[in-house]
This record gives C-alpha cells, sequence and structure tokens, in this order.
C-alpha cells in the first residue's frame, strides 16, 4: 500500500516598502506601499487570491465532495493569516470550508515565518505558541504535526519539538542527508523518543511544482493517469509519497493554462484506479506507520534551490548583518510591552526579507530573482536596514526603554 | 581602423575603448591600421611601443587640431593657440579636411574593411570607402543626443552621423541602450545596427598606489565622481545628493575628479548648499593619481544624465570601490552587482549612498559580487563579437574570407 500526503505551503510576508533613509524618524509604517510595484502587499495577496487561492480552493472542496476518502494538509503561516483577514475574507473563509470538512490537516509552524530558531529558541517557542492559537481561532483545531520555516531542519529542532508535544515533523528528503535511504517510509530523528519524520519526496512534488509546464523536460506533459502510474511504482518499497509543495503552485507559479487546474481535478480519480492507494494527512501516517530507522541530520537542511541549505537566506555578509540586528534588538523591544512595536518587529523576522537580499545567482536570471520584489538584492537591504533603524528610535523613545536604562544606572 | 589616442594620453572613455579593441583584435591575429591626429608631444612611436610585440597594428598620424569631445567653439579656441593656418576655420571645416587627409591614405594603404569610432571620424571613414570600395562599420560611442544632454543639439553633427550612419554597412553601438537612440533619433533599422558592449582588461589595473589613504583617517566616507564636469555626466544631481546625505551623515567627503565646462557653476552650487568644504574638486585626473581616488573610495557615483556605455564603473570595481550608476546607461546592461538609481532622483541617490557607507556588509557584498562580474567583461569578449560582425559585414558586401587588415 502506498498512500500520498499533500501538505501545501501558503505563505504571503509582509513586504517592506521602499523606506528610504529620510523617512527615519517620520514614518512608521513600513508595510503599506500602495503602488503598483510587486512589494504592495495588498495587491498581491488579492491578485495571488484570484489566481490561485480562490479557484484551487474551490477544486479542492470539489474534490473532497467527490471522494469521501480524499484528504490534504495545509501549513498557513500566520502573517498570510492576517493578510486574509485584512485584504480578502471570501478567501478565508474558503480556507474555513475546506478545513470544516474535518479532512483537511493544519500544521504547525512559526507565527511570523521565521528563522528564530537559528537566534533565539525563546522567541521560536513564543512564535509557534502564537500560531497554534491563532489556527485554534480561525480555525477550530490543535496542530500535532510541526512543519518549519522552509523545511529548515536538523537534530536540534527535531528535540526542541518533541519536547513541545508534538507527535512529527515535516522535512526535506534531501539526498546529502538520505543517501541510499528513501524518503517514502517514516524516520525517527537522531535523540528522539517518539518523534516520526516525514520526509518529501523532491523528484514527484518537484515534477508538479517546478517541471508542470516545462516543454524541455523529457516527460512533458505531465497528466494525471501518468503521475499517478509512477506514484503506484512506489507499491511495495515504501509506505507514503509526500508531495510537498508551494500552493501557489496551482494557478501561480504554474499558469492556469498550462492545464494544471485540470491535472489537480483529475488526480485523486486517478490515483484511486490503482486499488493499493489513498491519500493520508500526515497526523494519520505518523499513527498508521512505523519510522523505519533513525536519520541523523546534523547541519541545517532545508528545501531551498539545488543546495538544500541555509544559503538562500544566510549566504552574504548583507544576510547575516541585517538578521543578527534585528534579534539584537528582541530584549529591548519585548521590554516595551508596546503590541503593535513588537508586531513590526516581529514582522521583520519573516525570512523573505533575508531571502529577497541572496546575491547567490543574481546574475542568472533563476527562481530568486523571479521571486524578488525589489529590483536588487541590495535595495532589499537598504529598505530593511532603513526599517529597522527606526524600530531602534522608536524603542529607544519609548517611556519603558528610559525607565529600563535608569534601573539599569542604579544597580 | 580610425580612431583616437590611447592612455595614458587620452582626455576620456573612447580612448580606453580604442586602446582595448585593437590590443585585443591584435591578439586575435587581426592586422589594424589605425590611422588618428597627430598630437603634440605623442609619437607613433609610443603606440607602437604598446605594440612592440604582436606587429599586427601599424600606426599613421594626420596633423589636426582635434580631439573627442571637441565643441565648435573649443574648437576654435584650440586652433588659435596653435596660430596655424593650414587647419580649418571651424571645426567642421576641419572635420572635412580630416577627411580629405584619410581619402590620400586610403589610396594608398591596404586593407579590407573600414572601422571608423565616433562622429569625428565619421567623414574620414566615409571618405575611405568612397575611395577604396570597402565595407565601412561606425563605431558609436556617443550621439549628440548624449554628449548635449539633448538640449542644443548641433544640427551639422547630427547630420554627419545621420548621412554617415545611412551610408555605412553596418554601425556597432556600445549598448543597448544606445542601439535605441539611433533608432529612435536616426531613424536608423535595429538590423542595422549590432550591440558590442566595452570592456575592461585587469591587466592595466595592477600596482595601484595607496596614496590618499590619509583621507580617511578621521573616519572620513568618501563618495566619487569621476567624468567630464558637462551636462551629459549630471553633476548637479551628484552635488544635489551630496547635500542630502550630508544632512544624515556630515562626517562624509564628495570627490569630483575631472573638468568640464560646468566645473565653476558646480563650485558655486556647492557653495550656495553650504556643503563646499565636503565637496574637493580634484581637477582631471588620469592613470595612477585616478586609481588612487577609486581605491580609497567608498562609492562611486555615476549620476549620467545619458551614458551610452561608461567604463569608469568597471574601472573602479577593480581598483577597489563599488558602483552606484544611472540607469539611463549602457554600462548597468553588464553590471547586475551595482546600485541603480535614475539620474534625476537625488533622494533616492542619497538613501542609495548612505546605505553604502553605513553598511559595511553591504559594501562587502556589493563589492565582492561586482568584482566576480567585471571579469567577464572583457576586450577579448567584444574583439570577438567585432570580429564575427567584421565577417558577417564582408560576407554581406560579398567579400571572400582571407587575411583582414582593419
Amino acid at each position: 500500500m502506498a498512500s500520498i500526503c499533500f501538505y501545501f505551503q501558503v505563505h504571503q510576508p509582509f513586504r517592506v516598502k521602499d523606506y528610504r533613509v529620510f523617512d527615519i524618524g517620520r514614518d512608521s509604517e513600513y508595510f503599506n506601499d500602495d503602488s503598483d510595484r510587486s512589494i504592495n502587499n495588498k495587491k498581491i495577496l488579492n491578485k495571488v487570491a484570484g489566481k490561485c487561492y480562490l479557484p484551487t480552493n474551490a477544486i479542492l472542496l470539489e474534490l473532497l465532495n467527490k471522494h469521501p476518502e480524499f484528504k490534504v494538509s495545509f501549513s498557513f503561516s500566520g502573517v498570510f493569516l492576517e493578510q486574509l483577514e485584512m485584504f480578502s475574507p471570501e478567501t478565508l473563509e474558503s480556507f474555513q470550508k475546506l478545513v470544516a470538512t474535518g479532512r483537511v490537516e493544519v500544521l504547525s509552524e512559526t507565527y511570523h515565518h521565521s528563522l528564530s530558531f537559528l537566534y533565539s529558541a525563546d522567541e521560536f517557542r513564543r512564535q509557534v505558541k502564537m500560531h497554534r492559537e491563532k489556527i485554534k481561532e480561525l480555525f477550530g483545531v490543535t496542530p500535532t504535526v510541526f512543519r518549519h520555516t522552509e523545511l529548515i531542519y536538523n537534530n536540534e529542532l527535531a528535540l526542541e519539538i518533541e519536547k513541545m508535544g508534538y507527535k512529527g515533523i515535516i522535512a526535506e528528503g534531501a539526498d546529502h542527508v538520505l543517501g541510499w535511504k528513501s524518503p517514502n517510509f517514516l524516520y525517527r530523528p537522531r535523540g528522539t523518543q517518539n518523534l516520526k519524520l516525514m520526509l518529501k519526496n523532491y523528484r514527484l512534488s518537484d515534477d508538479i511544482a517546478f517541471r508542470f509546464s516545462s516543454k524541455d523536460w523529457a516527460d512533458f506533459p505531465l497528466t494525471a493517469p501518468k503521475f499517478a502510474n509512477w506514484a503506484n511504482q512506489v507499491n511495495g518499497n515504501g509506505n507514503v509519497i509526500n508531495l510537498f509543495m508551494d500552493y501557489e503552485t496551482f494557478g501561480e507559479h504554474q499558469w492556469e493554462d498550462t492545464g494544471i487546474f485540470n491535472f489537480l481535478r483529475h488526480l485523486p480519480g486517478e490515483i484511486y484506479k490503482h486499488q493499493d492507494n489513498d491519500f493520508v494527512t500526515p497526523s494519520e501516517a505518523i499513527a498508521r506507520y512505523e519510522a523505519v530507522g533513525e536519520l541523523d541530520v546534523h547541519n541545517f537542511m532545508s528545501w531551498a534551490d539545488v543546495e538544500r541549505d541555509l544559503s538562500a537566506w544566510l549566504s552574504n555578509p548583507m544576510q547575516h548583518d541585517a538578521i543578527q540586528s534585528v534579534y539584537k534588538l528582541e530584549e529591548d523591544v519585548l521590554a516595551t510591552c508596546d503590541d503593535k512595536l513588537i508586531s513590526d518587529w516581529r514582522k521583520l523576522q519573516t525570512s523573505d526579507h533575508f531571502y529577497y537580499m541572496c546575491t547567490k545567482w543574481f546574475n542568472d536570471g533563476d527562481v530568486h530573482k523571479y521571486f524578488n520584489p525589489y529590483n536588487t538584492p541590495y535595495e532589499a537591504f537598504i529598505a530593511y536596514m532603513n526599517v529597522l533603524q527606526d524600530l531602534r528610535l522608536r524603542v529607544v523613545g519609548h517611556p519603558s526603554y528610559a525607565k529600563k536604562i535608569k534601573v539599569k544606572e542604579l544597580s | 581602423m580610425f580612431g583616437w589616442e590611447f592612455p595614458p594620453h587620452n582626455s576620456g572613455g573612447l580612448g580606453t575603448a580604442c586602446f582595448g579593441l585593437t590590443r585585443a583584435l591584435a591578439a586575435r591575429k587581426i592586422e589594424v591600421l589605425f590611422v588618428l591626429p597627430k598630437k603634440v608631444g605623442v609619437s607613433a612611436d609610443f603606440m607602437n611601443i604598446l605594440f612592440a610585440d604582436s606587429r599586427k597594428v601599424k600606426f599613421l598620424e594626420i596633423e589636426t587640431p582635434l580631439k573627442p569631445y571637441v565643441t565648435s567653439d573649443g574648437y576654435i579656441h584650440e586652433r588659435d593657440k596653435i596660430l596655424s593656418d593650414i587647419y580649418g576655420n571651424t571645426l567642421m571645416q576641419e572635420v572635412r579636411r580630416y577627411a580629405m587627409r584619410a581619402r590620400e591614405i586610403a589610396k594608398k594603404e591596404k586593407f579590407d574593411i573600414i572601422h571608423a569610432h565616433d562622429w569625428l571620424s565619421f567623414l574620414a571613414g566615409v571618405e575611405a570607402k568612397k575611395v577604396s570600395g570597402k565595407p565601412l562599420i561606425l563605431h558609436m560611442h556617443a550621439t549628440e543626443f548624449d554628449r548635449t544632454g539633448g538640449q542644443g543639439v548641433n544640427q551639422d553633427v547630427y547630420n554627419i552621423e545621420r548621412d554617415a550612419m545611412n551610408y555605412a554597412d553596418g554601425i556597432i553601438a556600445v549598448s543597448n541602450f544606445t542601439k535605441q537612440k539611433i533608432v529612435e533619433h536616426y531613424g536608423i533599422p535595429a538590423s542595422k545596427i549590432e550591440v558590442v558592449h566595452n570592456g575592461i582588461d585587469e591587466c592595466d589595473y595592477t600596482d595601484i598606489p595607496n596614496k590618499l589613504s590619509e583621507l580617511k583617517r578621521a573616519g572620513q566616507k568618501i563618495v566619487l565622481f569621476v567624468g567630464r564636469i558637462t551636462i551629459q555626466k549630471g553633476p548637479e544631481y551628484f552635488i544635489r545628493a551630496a547635500k542630502r546625505v550630508l544632512e544624515v551623515k556630515p562626517n562624509t567627503l564628495f570627490l569630483i575628479a575631472g573638468s568640464g565646462d560646468m566645473e565653476r557653476q558646480m563650485m558655486l552650487e556647492a557653495a550656495y548648499l553650504g556643503i563646499s568644504d565636503h565637496v574637493i574638486f580634484a581637477g582631471f585626473l588620469r592613470g595612477d593619481d585616478l586609481n588612487a581616488v577609486y581605491s580609497v573610495a567608498d562609492l562611486f557615483v555615476m549620476p549620467s544624465v545619458s551614458e551610452p556605455f561608461g567604463i569608469t564603473p568597471l574601472e573602479s570595481i577593480i581598483a577597489g570601490a563599488p558602483v552606484l550608476i544611472s540607469k539611463q546607461s549602457g554600462v548597468s546592461e553588464v553590471l547586475t552587482h551595482a546600485l541603480k538609481t535614475d539620474f534625476w532622483d537625488t533622494e533616492d541617490m542619497a538613501n542609495k549612498i548612505l546605505g553604502v557607507i553605513s553598511h559595511r556588509s553591504l559594501w562587502q557584498t556589493l563589492w565582492g559580487n561586482s568584482r566576480e562580474e567585471v571579469k567577464k567583461v572583457t576586450w577579448d569578449a567584444a574583439s570577438k563579437k567585432c570580429i564575427d560582425y567584421y565577417e558577417k559585414i564582408l560576407c554581406d558586401c560579398g567579400v571572400a574570407s582571407d587575411v583582414r587588415y582593419i
């Protein structure tokens, strides 16, 4: 028996506007660009809602109604949900309808889609808790499986996640970690007792997410029967095929005219044609299958780029400088107890900000450029650092900060 | 090839380009017959020394006061200094006289294709084609619209450019930016224009002297402008951005290396804005002096109103300073690791200058990446494109391939 486990990542950051040095001390709204540029968060959200979220949700609802055993799962970042509440309540409602079927699982993550685990364990735990509360509030469910920002993962994270009470965790099935092992089984993260690890089958996932419309690909065009056949081949040497991808694959990365919606519409029916196959959610897979062995992941891995490491967010001096600068403010920002200030600071932790500063393959016009709303990584950095400077002024100018300094001086 | 004097006797990027291209062509076994205006104190021997090894390049000189970037008024001024009656009374007359001399040379010498750089030598190229029947390629380093910033275009110059381009067999533009201008302003079909970006050879920038490091002792940040102080180069936008930068970071020095007809006006502008003590006019610099200012600078700014290519940012990167360049430039087509701005947006310019001088990490990333990128922008690559283009033009003109004299 081979089960298909779909998990879709749904995330939109609060992009920083073209914030100039002369705005410091004068303008404390960092995320309200209202131009035609793709740093206009409202514009982007509505565009993607129209092209992807709403039509894909409609198809999924149709499939859930048609196939009583069909299941999928989502991971929504808190900053995405917040933007839905602000800009597109109807989209939020359509997601709620899906979850209400009882066959759509919601995963846990950091509210701010952040890299906080790498810089502050306390902040990480706070953001996971915020996210759980948000999910409970909007969907009435409590996640039991964790997925970390951009599938960043190592042994240490697994230990922390087990301590926090989760049953399972999701990660990339990177070759350099798996070696000869298959991603189609569950594993036990090194050092944990009960936690189970599910790994992305990146070949089959990327067939849909990246290669679907590529005419240079030998297997083009990809049809639902073809894909169902490939999935069926796992039968006998794997338990679960983890198809993890950005939800924007449907309609946004792969446009409607590529036939991606029809593919999705027909896939469950084709999968069911092979008798032994079905769909599961991550928590079901974890309940159903045992871990076949231990997996030791010492260094961080992720699902980004060919390197599958942290280099998309943390490879050049600008990225390190920016992220260290934001976490340096932690103590002082939290001490203000100022909700707006703290919320702005947290929104600046979203991993996308550092991704936009990546210069790794900037001149090859690759995906980094495609996903970068700024003209250059340098402009992304300049706007971000200017904002951080303003935030710092707000902290220093806050009444509670003055108090704190006094206390320090007295002692 | 009709070109201009080489560094270090050049007065701008045109001479640098002629030198880089000729050397790279010679290295690719193209024989070049290089015709240029004779300059007092500079002999063809000097030019020959530069190519002593290859013996692929031969120089011929024509007596004339013509020099690159000359304007009509400037020409008369120069001619009067020489007090000679052999030269033409006006710039236009002299350009025609130069062309007639070029015609004599073309009658005597052997060559397969004619390659002329910039409008002052276009008529020479036209005459050489008339007398020899060989194909003519014009190399556009700048149009009259670039030189004048679009204001006060000289009709005679424009006519020479347009007529010569119509008459030529092929045109090389130094960027897509320039190609676009030629199509728009001169009505030349895009299919007749080949883009060959300029390059830079790192070997020309070794042993850069470290003579200005004193300037940085006081923790001062240095922002650099290099170029003729003329309307084309946008010096006033640099001064205006400087004013804004100084409001935020007073410990910054703005260095202007170059001279030109707007120099006095710029000094007055700096004084008017009350920032004279932070703006240094260093005059025209070349060679080691220029490399020294590049290497001491934290950022090089090229705010050109219209820059067909712009070799100086490449020089700056090799010598050690990252760059902020005008979007209205050809070099921005080959540099992705550069900050870019609209020349008129001095607020954005100041914001970016402040970004670089405030954050060491930005400086490191920007300079490190651009340094790698510049390694790919070579004269050899440019010469290869030129040779391919020669082949194409010769083929279009029905000439069989053989050893070429250019």
